[in-house]
């Protein structure tokens, strides 16, 4: 996909001047803060499952090499293959040369957001096989040519008009002659469609949730089974995972099972997780006859054992985006990549560039709910702060705001000094907007009150009026 | 290719400050793989299959009881019936050892989509959050679970075990490595992909149907 971050600013206007977004959002996204409480409420293990699920990401961090030579042994026993790739291009190289080998035509997809990270669809039509995305939200923006807004709802910015419009226009070739417009009929069309994508496919290719060193396993979690199709029906089946999502052991998987499910949508599990070894065996009825795991480094060992090694433990779950402000109000496209809101402006400047995407972690308010909400308790407001820092710091942070830093720091050492300026400030302002209790326009301050007033100050500090008060 | 591993590995050691882990080390996290930490686990009171079968229920599966294995070629006919679906199965090998009457057409081994309703067992059913346990095999083809539209599927009430840690271990019991596909299944297929509409039936069955054995 575009690489879009260094136009974050222009990006957000679009955003919410789009109807059609600001429609979509409002129409989606109210649910999931809810449903994630409610499921969290009728657990009261939860709060001692989320240190658990910290526990086993640092763990499990803290001897990646160990675990990973570990899945690979157990993978081999079970009679797949495993393959490296330290960046996207060599992931991608692996995955054409698997397909290519397979003779294949036709490829269906599990929703992977280590293949959209990789851009790996491009690539793989680029080659000339038919991709088809099988997620029904990831099969609406394929539809449409976007990259998906959303970690788990990748489809949420469009609305159904929207989607009834697309699936007109592209079944119609199929014979599909009516336009539908109800929810029930929309999928229905889409389940026909797709199902005969994935019988006639030659290689599936899907991401994983989680990899089980201990067993060779990929586990895969979805409500609408794609990736099980994906997985059993093609003669080949690859997995593209980030090193990351390697954990010990069954148990450990079943924590973070129990977190995930939870903190996404609020469902106490997902319709389907499914456990996948290697290849069928012999004897067996049906299944792919290789299993392929792609892992994939692409900028993640430049960030562990870094100050940002806890965004490592993420598990893609979105309830950071579901309960950021700036994601509810703009949505996942503004953010310039496949990764968007909270996780995804960490990991962005992280995995692609830290000066092309300087504004993400600016966009922040700081409210810390996205901490609050994390089932891994990655502390991500901290971490955008670390990267405001190191901006600052590789002075890619604007002349503006470097020189009311020095100012601020200069004031805010000299306590006297900063009391006695903010009396003034306060006084001033105080007078100016006496009358209506509110200031349209203030000096320096342009940017601030152009789309909206600053309420006038009481006329005294707090600490001036606390003095006055006896410190009582 | 063999390249690439080893600088993935070294940048992995690199980036953690230290060396290959030494033999002691790594003895330590094979122990811990053999025996991991007994996490948190979802507690209840309830009776495990009263609560699997609420549970199930309130994921939009249907359940039915049958006293003991001879009643559930009825219990079968009876639900296709209510449903007006032809007296046609797909049934898993594994149950060859049941009576079929002959009014059912009944056909063992996997599918590839041409089969309106498949009847499987399982290897356990989970109350802790209503799910099943299904294992991919020659007895028990996965295709089964998928593409019908209908799955019926059987349970006695001896497989129903709390949690999921209770599944890994009698898979571990069971043998050395795991099967080709695990399936933990929790109601019929569904999506909210368009406007957070929860849809049922998105690619995989648009109804699961659970026949509890009640017989010990």
């Amino acid at each position: 996909m575009r690489f879009t971050s260094v136009d974050f600013e222009r990006n957000v206007t679009k955003a919410l001047q789009d109807e059609h977004l600001q429609d979509a959002l409002q129409r989606g996204m109210h649910g999931f803060v809810g449903k994630r409480a409610e499921a969290v409420a009728a657990v009261p293990e939860f709060e001692r499952l989320r240190d658990e699920a910290r526990e086993i990401k640092n763990h499990t961090l803290e001897h990646l090499d160990y675990y990973l030579e570990s899945f690979e042994e157990s993978v081999v026993r079970s009679g797949g293959h495993v393959h490296w790739a330290v960046d996207a291009v060599e992931a991608r190289g692996i995955v054409l040369d698997i397909c290519r080998k397979t003779g294949a035509k036709s490829i269906t997809k599990g929703k992977s957001m280590a293949g959209e990270e990789i851009d790996l669809n491009e690539a793989l039509e680029a080659e000339g096989f038919e991709v088809v995305e099988t997620d029904l939200g990831e099969y609406i923006i394929q539809l449409a040519n976007e990259p998906p807004s959303h970690i788990i709802a990748p489809a949420v910015h469009k609305t159904r008009e929207q989607v009834s419009d697309l699936f007109h226009h592209h079944h119609r070739l199929l014979g599909f002659e009516q336009r539908q417009v109800e929810v029930p009929a929309l999928v229905d069309e889409a389940r026909q469609v797709l199902r005969k994508k994935f019988l006639q496919a030659d290689v599936g290719i899907t991401g994983a949730n989680f990899l089980i060193a201990e067993t060779g396993s990929n586990v895969i979690v979805t409500n609408e089974g794609n990736g099980d199709l994906t997985s059993t029906l093609p003669r080949v089946h690859v997995v593209t995972a980030g090193i990351e999502k390697v954990v010990p052991t069954l148990e450990d998987m079943t924590v973070l099972m129990r977190v995930l499910a939870r903190s996404a949508t609020g469902q106490e599990a997902s319709t389907y997780t499914t456990i996948f070894s290697g290849p069928r065996r012999p004897g067996d009825a049906d299944g792919p006859e290789e299993f392929h795991v792609v892992l994939i480094d692409s900028g993640r060992t430049a960030i562990l054992g870094t100050e940002f090694q806890d965004i490592l433990r993420c598990i893609r779950c979105g309830a950071c985006l579901n309960h950021c402000p700036v994601w509810g109000a703009v949505g996942g496209h503004a953010y310039g990549w496949c990764y968007s809101g909270p996780m995804g402006a960490v990991l962005t400047p992280l995995l692609k560039d830290l000066e092309a995407a300087k504004h993400l972690p600016n966009a922040c308010t700081l409210n810390g709910r996205c901490e609050q909400n994390c089932p891994v308790r990655i502390p991500l407001p901290g971490l955008l702060r670390k990267l405001r820092h190191r901006q600052y710091e590789a002075n890619l942070t604007g002349a503006t705001t470097r020189y009311g830093l020095h100012v601020w720091a200069f004031l805010a050492k000299r306590p006297a000094l900063y009391d006695f300026c903010c009396n003034v400030v306060v006084r001033l302002l105080h007078l100016l907007g006496k009358r209506r209790g509110r200031l349209a326009r203030v000096p320096l301050a342009g940017g601030w009150t152009r789309g909206r007033d600053l309420p006038a100050p009481a006329g005294a500090t707090f600490q001036s009026q606390w003095r006055a008060r006896g410190r009582s | 290719m063999s390249g690439s591993r080893d600088k993935v590995l070294q940048r992995v050691q690199r980036a953690l400050g230290r060396g290959t882990l030494n033999t002691e080390q790594r003895a330590q996290l094979a122990v811990r793989m053999r025996t991991p930490p007994v996490p948190t686990r979802i507690e209840f009171d309830e009776d495990p299959v009263e609560r699997f079968v609420a549970k199930a229920q309130k994921e939009s599966a249907t359940v039915a009881h049958v006293a003991n294995v001879q009643a559930i070629p009825e219990a079968v006919t009876e639900y296709l019936k209510s449903h007006n679906l032809a007296a046609k199965i797909a049934a898993a090998p594994a149950l060859r050892a049941i009576e079929w009457p002959a009014h059912l057409e009944v056909e063992f081994g996997a599918t590839r989509g041409q089969h309106e309703s498949a009847v499987t067992p399982c290897l356990a059913a989970v109350a802790e959050t209503g799910s099943l346990v299904l294992l991919s095999g020659e007895e028990t083809p996965t295709t089964l679970n998928l593409l019908p539209d209908n799955h019926i599927v059987i349970v006695r009430r001896s497989q129903v075990l709390r949690n999921f840690e209770d599944v890994w271990q009698q898979l571990r019991e069971r043998d050395d490595a795991l099967p080709r596909a695990v399936n933990l299944i929790t109601g019929p297929s569904r999506t909210a992909d368009i406007e957070q509409t929860m849809q049922l039936g998105a690619h995989g069955p648009r109804r699961v149907h659970i026949i509890v054995v009640d017989e010990i």
